[in-house]
């Protein structure tokens, strides 16, 4: 959520009333906007010698583009406690009746498809004003429009330049300017080097840096006005003096370039000479049918079913009284002369966020207060309760094992590559293991395939603890399945280790005895018919033989030759490997760092289902 | 200085009993003068243990010889001396003689100067000393001799005194007064610790003495196990769930596609939420299929369901305008781990979009999981890149805001939180959406414990739902209200592998309803 600071007293001054921290606190919150902090008691920087004024620091949901600003805020809570209607904003033609074009040449296509533009007349910029415009526009450039990627803003001094203008793609080499607050003319290849490591700017180059053509706003004169998305022209610059602005946004994404014009206008019109008014731009772009007059406030027009708004608030208002409801919403409403279960809702251009009539439902609910809202009885229909099997075979498990005296642990899923495999003395074949694309450390490169490194992190973090130490965990590994939708699936295990002065290694195997007995699964010993028969590792279904389960001896390197076993089941007729136990191998020890000798025992558990 | 009988500590307590038989009190001090404290302590709590004995602690100061003050003690003061040399010299003494005499140069400097003073010696006419006196009493030496013998003095300004000229200090002694106890007897009995079987067989138990059990120490080790803190909170939250007959979804999927984790759930695909700044995405296996049926019975239409997010995205449908931007299958195909369970909810709505009820439509359904989902945040004290979510789902017809509310209000009420505020708030997939909050007595504010709202018509009625069919969701993550409860500050400490295993061992049982 985006936070705004703004002055408290202007504030308290545009809203006419005074608040106390705590009456503020509550207005926002009924509005949906939540006061994150006021610095009048707080130390407040200093600037230019003098001391900041109190702010508040306010917190804007995500989608209220039209209050990221103290123009937005001021407004939208004197729309909400009716203080004032909404502005009728208007578009203005010049006298002459002529408009400033922008022309879009076809190259734009390659970097930047589209520019819409607006013209300020006659604007008087206070300092306060000034910031404000220019906090907006980087507010915009950081949320709606993703880091100027969809959307970026240039404004300029109309003055200096003279339109007709054009939106054009160039070789960089061939845009040449001089950028704001810079005094070095330069082209647009010397540009990105300059900028490079900028703190500021640096950040935006990529967006357009390996593009053959850079997009350039020009006037008439081929003066160039701003090379988008990274900085305007040190010519035609702002500042208090501007009479009038002129604006040209240009975007990759249609949509959100109006929304963030229309904010722009509707936010700042109120400072022209005739507050609300906006000179439109003509758009020529001929040759993807986007020729248009910019920006367009007509506020669209959204029909509201009175039932369903009734319904989901639980209320029965009558049409008019939701219209009255809404217009502190900012909308103008009215009952639908055709249909007496619709209401006209006119949503302004402000309120980008509105898509369905849910969203003006919620302003219904918004306006009338949340908690004031009349409660009803949650339970409309009954439903039957159930556990996830795998759950509540999971859950046996756990109780099973700390009634056998063993502390359950929950490390971490994700795991790096190393911890997961060669640590474990295990190699990768590139088919098990779920790999991260965009890990910030290397603790996080693999989804973990088994709850080992997990047990032997937790106890290399508790060296400190009386041996023996017997932790055990029962939870999920995922594995690469190239079958499935999403190409993998998540297994159940249960895995133990035993860290202690002497290995541990009947205890462990007592573990497995313990918890299969508890599973209501046989141990079959190898004189009951399988002595010195080879098994494959894939299910062999034979239910000519008992259900059971077996263990026979390993030789892998993660454990400590001639003390492994590999856990065999039969199940409904089934024959599968389901784990492993052993004692771990010397170098394993050493990889996590562990002194004493540790045995464990891992064990699928879906197989019980 | 111990005396080899006094040094064998078995003997102890038979000559404490010896001596009491005599006398009674004892002064351990004066019994067994040489004896350490420690070992004399510990025979008498033997003692004392068996009743056999009381005794009384006495701590007291002494005092001490300094080296010098021992020496003085031995020779007399160095005025003493320097008077004894002269008046054996019948002729006196020059002060080299003196010196000789003596045998130690600063005594004799320092003795010279107090003689004078104290007129027992005085310079002749030929510069020579000599004696003015016939005898002298040595106060300083008789002071320390007292001192030596007694280790203290009658009279508190000498041992002042004698402190100041660092001839004595003050040591800390203890010593015990020691009296006959009720079952005072010469032999010590053996006491039996425990009740055996061999006891019971024989009736030794019957004449047998039995040391007394210590009540005022822990009992013997239990090597219990224990179950995880957090795992425990679950298990609370789980129930709660049941007994409000809430079914557990199959959250056992850590690995989801761009489609089931964000754009069904009508998140836009410029969203913040999908940068790689905030969610994992998978770089092995690199693709997934395109939503389809992974079991026999699964009948839904999953290609339909496809095109209805893409035009609900791209062209806005149900009433909807959409976010108008063109939307990208590539995106969508996306393998991540999920950020969220409600990727699974999203799965287990759109299954219930095919089930028919007694009616023929969707039944009325209550889902909840307690899963772990994936963050690609920047580790500190609050935030891993794996915690845990709770969540809850309801669907039926005809569901209002107000019933929502009743909802959260008995829900937490089970955890012991009352007086819920909500607050208008925004998520991309719910429409309303309520932040809950609830006020906190600790401290003293309202603060956040759930999110939750009403999914929105684009999300649901693109699987097919019908339009007055709505849902409740929402949502808690489970670290937080079990940090919250028991007072840990740190995420560190409760979830991964650097929680102390003395935490899980100790961690009360979770009666979440006890406030």
């Amino acid at each position: 959520m985006p936070t705004i600071n703004v002055d408290k007293a202007e504030l308290y001054k545009a809203l006419a009333q005074e608040y106390t921290t705590e009456e503020f606190e509550t207005l926002c919150f009924e509005f949906g906007i939540e006061l994150d902090e006021d610095t009048t008691n707080s130390e407040r920087p200093i600037i230019n010698g003098k001391q900041e004024a109190p702010q508040l620091k306010i917190e804007i949901p995500a989608n209220r583009y039209d209050m990221l600003c103290f123009e937005g805020i001021a407004l939208m809570l004197n729309i909400f406690r009716e203080k004032t209607p909404l502005p009728n904003y208007r578009l203005v033609a010049p006298k002459s009746g002529k408009l400033q074009t922008i022309t879009i040449h076809p190259e734009t296509m390659k970097v930047r498809p589209y520019v819409s533009g607006a013209i300020l007349r006659n604007v008087t910029f206070t300092q306060e004003a000034y910031d404000s415009f220019i906090a907006l526009q980087d507010k915009l450039h950081q949320n709606l429009a993703r880091q100027r990627t969809l959307v970026s803003i240039g404004t300029h001094d109309l003055d200096t330049l003279k339109g007709p203008f054009t939106y054009e793609a160039l070789p960089p080499k061939e845009i040449s300017f001089i950028p704001l607050n810079q005094t070095k003319k330069m082209n647009g290849e010397e540009l990105m080097q300059f900028y490079e490591n900028d703190k500021h700017l640096g950040k935006y180059l990529h967006i357009i840096r390996d593009s053959p053509v850079y997009p350039v706003i020009f006037d008439s004169q081929k003066t160039v006005c701003s090379l988008p998305p990274i900085i305007n022209s040190d010519h035609s610059k702002i500042s208090l003096k501007t009479k009038n602005v002129f604006m040209e946004i240009t975007a990759t994404d249609r949509t959100k370039l109006e929304i963030v014009n229309n904010i722009m206008v509707s936010m700042f019109s109120q400072y022209c000479a005739e507050p609300f008014t906006i000179e439109p731009v003509k758009i020529i772009s001929e040759h993807n049918g986007e020729t248009r007059q910019t920006p367009n406030l007509k506020p669209r027009l959204a029909e509201v079913e009175v039932d369903y708004v009734n319904s989901c608030c639980g209320l029965e208002a009558k049409p008019q009284q939701i219209c009255d409801w809404l217009t502190k919403m900012c909308y103008t409403a009215k009952p639908s002369s055709k249909d007496e279960n619709i209401i006209e809702v006119l949503v302004p251009p402000t309120r980008a966020d509105v898509l369905h009539q849910c969203d003006i439902m919620e302003d219904v609910a918004i306006a009338y207060g949340f908690n004031r809202l009349p409660r009803t009885s949650p339970n409309k229909a009954s439903t039957i309760a159930q556990p996830l099997m795998i759950n509540k075979l999971g859950d046996i498990v756990r109780m099973e094992a700390a009634m056998a005296g063993w502390s359950e642990v929950m490390p971490l899923i994700l795991c790096s590559h190393d911890e997961n495999f060669g640590w474990l003395n295990r190699t990768d074949d590139g088919k098990t293991a779920v790999k991260l694309a965009n890990p910030k450390t290397a603790e996080y490169q693999v989804v973990r395939t088994s709850l080992l490194p997990g047990l032997l992190k937790t106890i290399r973090e508790n060296k400190k603890h009386s041996v023996p130490i017997k932790v055990f965990e029962v939870s999920d590994v995922a594995f690469k399945d190239l079958a499935l939708e999403r190409k993998s699936r998540n297994e159940r295990h249960f895995a133990a280790a035993w860290y202690g002065k002497t290995s541990g290694f009947e205890v462990v195997h007592g573990l497995l005895d313990r918890v299969l007995l508890m599973l209501k699964t046989a141990f079959l010993t190898h004189e009951e018919g399988l002595e010195g028969k080879k098994l494959d590792y894939e299910v062999k279904e034979d239910p000519s033989k008992p259900d059971g389960y077996w263990i026979e001896e390993i030789d892998e390197p993660t454990f400590f030759s001639g003390h492994a076993a590999a856990i065999y089941l039969r199940h409904n007729g089934k024959q599968v490997r389901i784990g492993e136990f052993g004692i771990l191998h010397p170098t394993v020890l050493d990889k996590f760092e562990l002194r004493y000798p540790v045995s464990t025992l891992e064990i699928n558990l879906e197989v019980f289902l | 200085m111990a005396t080899g009988h006094h040094g064998r500590q078995g003997d102890l307590p038979s000559e404490i009993l010896q001596l009491l038989s005599k006398n009674d009190p004892i002064l351990s001090s004066e019994a067994f003068p040489s004896q350490k404290s420690g070992d004399v302590k510990g025979a008498l709590d033997r003692l004392a243990s068996r009743s056999m004995i009381r005794y009384e602690t006495i701590d007291r100061e002494e005092a001490i010889l300094e080296d010098e003050g021992v020496d003085i003690e031995a020779n007399g003061s160095h005025e003493a001396r320097v008077f004894e040399a002269l008046r054996k010299a019948v002729e006196g003494l020059t002060v080299k003689e003196l010196e000789a005499a003596i045998g130690d140069k600063k005594a004799a400097s320092v003795g010279q100067g107090k003689a004078f003073k104290s007129k027992w010696i005085t310079k002749a006419k030929d510069g020579r000393l000599v004696a003015s006196t016939d005898s002298i009493q040595d106060t300083t030496r008789e002071q320390l001799q007292i001192i030596q013998k007694t280790r203290t003095h009658p009279d508190p300004k000498v041992i002042a005194d004698l402190k100041k000229r660092k001839l004595v200090k003050m040591q800390k002694v203890i010593s015990f007064k020691v009296h006959k106890g009720p079952k005072f007897a010469l032999e010590m009995v053996k006491e039996e610790t425990d009740l055996t079987a061999d006891m019971l067989a024989s009736g030794a138990w019957k004449t047998a003495a039995f040391k007394p059990y210590n009540f005022r120490s822990l009992g013997a080790d239990q090597n219990a196990g224990a179950l995880h803190p957090l795992n425990k909170v679950r298990h609370e939250f789980r129930q709660i769930f049941f007994e409000m007959g809430f079914e557990e979804m199959p959250t056992n999927r850590f690995v989801e596609t761009g489609f089931w984790n964000f754009d069904a759930l009508f998140v836009p695909q410029q969203h913040p939420a999908r940068d790689l700044q905030d969610t994992f995405y998978i770089s092995d296996p690199k693709i997934a299929d395109k939503p389809h049926a992974e079991t026999e019975d699964d009948k839904a239409d999953y290609e339909a369901y496809w095109n209805n997010v893409k035009d609900v995205h791209q062209e806005g449908k149900y009433g909807s305008i959409g976010y108008r931007y063109p939307w990208a299958e590539d995106e969508s195909l996306r393998l991540v781990l999920r950020t969220h369970t409600t990727a699974i909810s999203t799965a287990m709505l759109h299954k219930l979009a095919s089930k028919k009820g007694p009616d023929g439509r969707p039944p009325p359904a209550r889902y909840f999981s307690i899963d772990r989902v994936f963050r690609n945040e920047t580790v500190d004290a609050t935030h891993l890149a794996e915690f845990h979510q709770v969540e809850g789902v309801i669907a039926d017809y005809g569901l209002s805001l107000g019933g929502l509310m009743e909802f959260m209000q008995i829900f937490f009420s089970k955890m012991g939180i009352e007086d819920l505020r909500f607050k208008p708030a925004y998520n991309p997939y719910t429409e309303p959406s309520m932040e809950i909050f609830s006020f906190h007595k600790g401290l003293n504010k309202l603060v956040e414990i759930g999110n939750s709202g009403m999914f929105r018509p684009e999300m649901l009625e693109a699987m097919g739902l019908p339009k007055d069919l709505r849902v409740f969701g929402w949502g808690l993550s489970l670290e937080r209200p079990t940090m919250i409860k028991y007072k840990v500050n740190n995420i560190r400490e409760l979830l991964g592998h650097k929680v102390d295993l003395a935490f899980i061992e100790r961690n009360p049982a979770v009666r979440l309803e006890k406030t």
